[in-house]
């Protein structure tokens, strides 16, 4: 350790440290998922809940016309399966989020701050990672959906990784966004259901919209505007080899708007300014 | 330390060739306010390198107000920072690259083990998964922990806890070393295993230290002292110059009289 010999002139950051610093925080994300199975099986509890249950009741009652990307009649379990695939990522991008907040009451937030690569760069690594977690959630559950007779083509698993990586970019980055202006962590308990909840619902996740215009078209306005929405039906279909070239540019514009508005907003003095002045820690 | 006069000169465009001039840490004129609250009042002052600097504060005195502004958690409202000649602001990678930090509470990975939590800390810094695993190997054996280096961070003691994470600060092998109340909640032989084993890096390794404390007794007769109060710096140099600038007989005394008759009920900050 002979540390006086160190760099003195500023040298800047190679690719490989960029690289390096990218895989360590992916790693970190995915052994601290890995420790954390309750997490995992609730993850997958709740879309296979919605699955098993909600779709058996309500197939009789909402019938399904053949939409794209659909080519013949479909039962209910097989067009909210992309919806449940969304929902994961969206729990996903909330709960990582939420331990953001955790992360920063606690002090591990500083472990990440304090490396010396660019704060932004940091923070994408962050999304990248959850992202990551969300990718083996949704695989773990397309897995058991296929015994459920959800069986889209086999190359659909393929072609809906890369919009799975997208979505669960938007939905991490508008998790990050929204924790920033978060102090304390039981205020998340209210943003989860002021966001979670009314985005699901008023979204293509569970009812195809033309029925949700026929019922009411002021709704339908309001889901068409809803990102969730697009991330769905982004998934959808790619899931059957398409592309949705709307959903497409909603998503990538919107994942692109939340990363930067997260990356600006990320202030990490916002959880820690509390306890200079009134936590005595100076 | 030597000099109470503030550094002026401005050093962030081309850093002085030799290391013993450029300070390890130089705090400008810093101030801070959380809302109309003034947590730091244009603080001044040098940690050299080679040397232990005790930061002596009360709690709320602002101490980890500057650790979070030498960090860059929080944005430098005014004033400077400067990390061997980097400044924290302009060019905070240089600057967090020669910096190795521990904070008062602790910021391990709980499930995960001893070896993980060194390694995510080195691919923090650019370190390759090999050179990574090597340097953790020998700190764990410099510390006394390698044959824990499985074990989940949550089996340990704290006195190990801290250790492992003054480890873990010096992995990226820095030149300055930050401690914010390192000693926080640890029994008598813990304290003085990290406090000897912090001095020891200051005189074998060159390393610049500073030590934050608001425990009299974890400052030597060698170290230099900044006494903070109230956001404000109220005497810095060698502890022995304080002491007999302040007609004290030792640091204790010469701190309540620079703090005056209201330190007791000021303590809760």
């Amino acid at each position: 350790m002979s540390s006086v010999t160190a760099h003195d002139t500023p040298r800047g950051f190679s690719f490989a440290e960029y690289m390096t610093c990218l895989t360590g925080i992916v790693w970190r994300e995915g052994l601290r998922f890995l420790h954390q199975r309750e997490r995992f099986v609730s993850a997958l509890v709740r879309p296979l809940v919605w699955l098993f249950i909600f779709a058996a009741g309500f197939r009789q009652v909402l019938g399904i016309s053949i939409i794209p990307p659909y080519e013949t009649y479909i039962l209910y379990e097989v067009f909210i399966a992309p919806g449940l695939m969304a929902m994961i990522q969206l729990f996903n991008g909330m709960q990582s989020s939420l331990s953001m907040v955790y992360d920063r009451e606690m002090g591990n937030m500083r472990t990440l701050l304090v490396s010396p690569l660019p704060r932004g760069f940091l923070l994408f690594c962050k999304l990248l990672a959850g992202t990551a977690v969300s990718l083996l959630q949704v695989y773990a559950f397309l897995l058991i959906a296929w015994f459920w007779d959800i069986t889209p083509p086999p190359i659909g698993y393929l072609t809906v990784l890369p919009a799975l990586i997208l979505s669960g970019l938007m939905l991490g980055s508008l998790g990050m966004l929204i924790s920033s202006g978060i102090k304390q962590l039981e205020n998340f308990a209210g943003v989860m259901n002021f966001v979670i909840f009314p985005m699901f619902f008023a979204s293509s996740a569970l009812y195809p919209l033309w029925r949700v215009q026929e019922g009411s078209p002021y709704l339908y306005y309001v889901c068409e505007a809803n990102p969730f929405t697009h991330a769905v039906e982004l998934i959808r279909f790619a899931l059957y080899g398409q592309i949705n070239w709307v959903s497409l540019a909603v998503v990538a514009t919107c994942t692109i708007v939340f990363m930067i508005g997260a990356i600006f907003a990320y202030d990490p003095s916002r959880g820690l300014a509390r306890r200079g002045p009134a936590g005595g820690e100076g | 330390m030597t000099s109470p006069a503030p550094i002026a000169e401005p050093r962030d465009a081309a850093p002085k060739p030799d290391p013993a001039a450029v300070p390890a840490l130089s705090i400008d004129g810093v101030s801070h306010a959380y809302g109309p609250r003034r947590a730091l009042i244009e603080v001044s002052f040098n940690v050299q390198p080679a040397s232990f600097t005790a930061l002596l504060g009360l709690n709320g005195a602002g101490k980890s107000t500057l650790f979070s502004l030498i960090t860059r958690l929080f944005g430098i409202q005014s004033g400077r920072i400067g990390i061997f000649g980097h400044d924290v602001g302009s060019t905070p990678g240089e600057a967090l690259r020669l910096l190795g930090v521990v904070f008062q509470p602790r910021t391990l990975d709980l499930d995960l083990s001893l070896t993980q939590n060194l390694l995510y800390h080195a691919a923090l810094h650019g370190i390759g998964r090999r050179d990574a695993a090597a340097r953790a190997a020998e700190l764990l054996d410099r510390i006394g922990l390698a044959e824990r280096a499985g074990s989940k961070v949550r089996d340990l003691s704290g006195g190990q806890m801290r250790r492992l994470e003054i480890a873990r600060a010096l992995l990226h092998r820095p030149r300055l070393l930050l401690l914010d109340e390192p000693t926080v909640g640890l029994d008598v032989k813990a304290r003085a295993d990290i406090i000897s084993h912090v001095r020891q890096l200051v005189a074998e390794q060159g390393i610049g230290v500073l030590w934050a404390t608001h425990l009299f007794d974890e400052i030597a007769a060698g170290d230099d002292l900044v006494v903070l109060h109230q956001g404000k710096v109220l005497a810095k140099g060698p502890v022995g110059r304080v002491i007999a600038d302040a007609g004290a007989q030792d640091v204790n005394t010469a701190f309540m009289r620079l703090t005056g008759a209201q330190v007791m009920p000021e303590a809760r900050g």
